[in-house]
């Protein structure tokens, strides 16, 4: 079993291994739920506590789950924790569990959380796995928020509510940009952020499938 | 040869390996490349000697948009003119009104005045698109080392035909960034595009800016004006398709629109869409130049045609669109434009000549169908061709395979 230094595995996946710009797992969250901040950060929170303490609770079980039943007993875990979560936001946040609707529950499916429990914590100490599972959380949330805050800020000039650009309509200068409220603009700029981050980081950069001859020199002059 | 001269042996060093501004070589290259032909040829061996290379084949098309473009100018300022002196519209305060009526005032029947008053609408659009286009070009061309191409020369014009006149020029700037870059240079540039960048700019604006874009209100450039454009005339029922304009439609202050009023041209629209008979000129020349796809126009048209009739033979007593019949779709909205110089980009359309047939009928038989059957879209066409750009890789992979599987046969005797 390969040793892992707790710094690691906790912010490595922030920026060199992150979950959504370099495995590019759980876009189909990010693209719903990241048209405001407030429901942004929610979603980002509720994934983080699920990774988190699934991971922790399937690496404690980790000896006793027979191999051939294992996904099943994953993903009973999984669901009684997105299940708690539910029903939390819904006692103490009902607007906001009404805004996120059924993608709390699709933290089910979610790549991020079935991936870090085979991945990591099926085969690593109760702690590690659990930070772990913060650190992945943590990754997305921060894709997230930032895709929270270019979305809200441009589609409709507010940030967590607060109108920071005075629209147009409400007597300001900003005209707001209807694209960044389509889920589309979310593919755009997730696009970008991995672009921004593999140039930061080059070793990111997958190999190309096919790569093109280089162009021939056309001049003696050059 | 002065200039030529004066270029080689006072400017060029500099740009050249070892000079001062050798990092810029790019943006030299691509000033003297646009004065004079490349000097740079290969001197040995046997290769292919032919005029056209990628430089002719994009100024051939800008030639031929050009009479979109002049019909374009003038109508814009004729469709001002004649709602200002026949209405009562007042003209869009700021300074370009005081420049018209300082020059040429508003008289519609005046050809200058026409012009003029187009002209300072469409000239400011066509500097931003064009210094826009540059400044990203140029930039990635700088970056990635590689020479400035001139696609973007099309990608510049046609996507200045594709916008109302009275669009916002920071919202045109946006456009064509989104164009170039997202729809363009991502992918590796020129030739490397699976999707028109100048219908990516105008999808971009059309949906994050729609009050701009879309609507009753931004086709003619006078203050406060509302005026359906002719597909949403026809699509609420306001136009008999043999005789013209319904009277109802003809109180309501509306021009008079017959057939032959948007064949050729007098009608409101996007700058360079509303003259079929200007955009059938453009199309001679690719024709003749055998610069576009002649496949891909029949095509369209055909798939125009078909769904068309197919629509006539269903009926429909609710929805007026249902009766238009072939020859108002061929000549209202932007299809006209769309057919010649938008779905046979060589780049993003399919490849093979087996598919390019496909891809044609498929984006005639969607923009009838947004036209007709979608009520949140009058116009379908650029939402078409962008369909039909997605779909053309897969139309050219199954082409390819059904020609190895047939050569197979022939060959193997049908051991497959």
């Amino acid at each position: 079993m390969a040793e892992y230094k707790t710094k690691d595995i906790l912010f490595q996946p922030i920026f060199n291994n992150n979950p959504i710009a370099l495995q590019i797992l759980g876009i189909c969250s990010a693209l719903a739920v990241t048209t405001q901040v407030s429901t942004a950060l929610t979603m980002a929170i509720a994934l983080t506590t699920v990774t988190a303490f699934s991971s922790l609770f399937i690496s404690i079980l980790r000896n006793q789950i027979p191999n051939s039943i294992r996904m099943i007993v994953q993903v009973v875990i999984i669901a009684s924790l997105v299940i708690l979560v539910d029903q939390f936001l819904r006692a103490f946040s009902y607007e906001l569990s009404r805004q996120l609707s059924v993608f709390i529950g699709l933290i089910i499916t979610n790549c991020i959380v079935m991936g870090r429990a085979e991945a990591f914590a099926m085969s690593n100490p109760p702690v590690p796995a659990f930070i772990d599972g913060v650190g992945n959380g943590l990754g997305y949330s921060l894709i997230l928020v930032i895709l929270g805050i270019v979305r809200e800020l441009f589609g409709s000039g507010s940030l967590l509510g607060y109108q920071v650009l005075p629209v147009i309509s409400a007597g300001g200068w900003y005209q707001p940009n209807g694209i960044f409220l389509l889920p589309p603009s979310a593919f755009f700029l997730i696009g970008l952020i991995i672009w921004g981050l593999r140039a930061w980081k080059p070793q990111q950069v997958e190999q190309d499938q096919f790569s093109i001859a280089p162009n021939s020199r056309t001049s003696d002059l050059y | 040869m002065g200039l030529r001269n004066y270029l080689d042996k006072q400017v060029a060093p500099h740009f050249h390996e070892g000079g001062k501004f050798q990092k810029y070589y790019v943006f030299y290259e691509m000033f003297d490349t646009m004065l004079y032909s490349p000097s740079s040829t290969t001197g040995a061996a046997a290769h292919v000697r032919d005029g056209i290379d990628l430089k002719r084949v994009m100024m051939t098309v800008w030639f031929a948009a050009l009479p979109a473009l002049l019909f374009g100018l003038y109508n814009v300022g004729y469709q001002a003119n004649l709602q200002i002196t026949e209405f009562g519209f007042s003209p869009l305060p700021g300074w370009r009104t005081d420049l018209v009526a300082a020059l040429g005032g508003f008289d519609y029947t005046s050809l200058w005045a026409n012009v003029l008053h187009g002209a300072v609408y469409y000239i400011p659009i066509m500097i931003v698109v064009y210094l826009g286009g540059l400044l990203w070009e140029g930039l990635f061309a700088w970056k990635r080392g590689h020479e400035v191409n001139e696609g973007f020369f099309v990608t510049g014009i046609l996507f200045t035909l594709i916008l109302p006149p009275s669009i916002p020029l920071w919202q045109v700037f946006l456009g064509i960034s989104f164009g170039v870059v997202i729809g363009k240079e991502v992918f590796g540039g020129t030739g490397k595009n699976f999707m028109n960048p100048a219908l990516i700019g105008r999808a971009f604006l059309f949906f994050a800016y729609p009050a701009q874009i879309s609507g009753d209100e931004v086709w003619v450039a006078v203050d406060n004006f509302s005026g359906a454009t002719p597909l949403s005339l026809a699509a609420s029922g306001n136009i008999d398709f043999d005789a013209g304009l319904t009277a109802l439609a003809t109180a309501g202050q509306q021009v008079d629109i017959s057939w032959m009023h948007t064949f050729v041209g007098g009608i409101q629209g996007s700058i360079g869409e509303t003259s079929t008979l200007a955009i059938l000129i453009g199309a001679g020349i690719l024709l003749l130049t055998r610069i576009a796809s002649w496949r891909i126009m029949a095509a369209v048209a055909l798939g125009v045609v078909g769904t068309s009739w197919m629509f006539n033979a269903v009926g429909s007593d609710t929805n007026p669109m249902f009766a238009m019949p072939w020859y108002w779709h061929m000549t209202l909205g932007g299809l006209a434009f769309g057919l010649v110089f938008m779905a046979t980009d060589p780049v993003s359309a399919a490849m093979t000549d087996a598919g390019k047939w496909v891809f044609g009928i498929l984006i005639g038989f969607m923009v009838v169908v947004i036209r007709v059957i979608n009520p949140a879209f009058p116009e379908g066409m650029m939402l078409a061709i962008l369909f039909g750009n997605l779909c053309a890789p897969l139309i050219d992979y199954f082409v390819v395979q059904a020609n190895i599987r047939r050569r197979q046969r022939r060959t193997v005797g049908g051991a497959v």
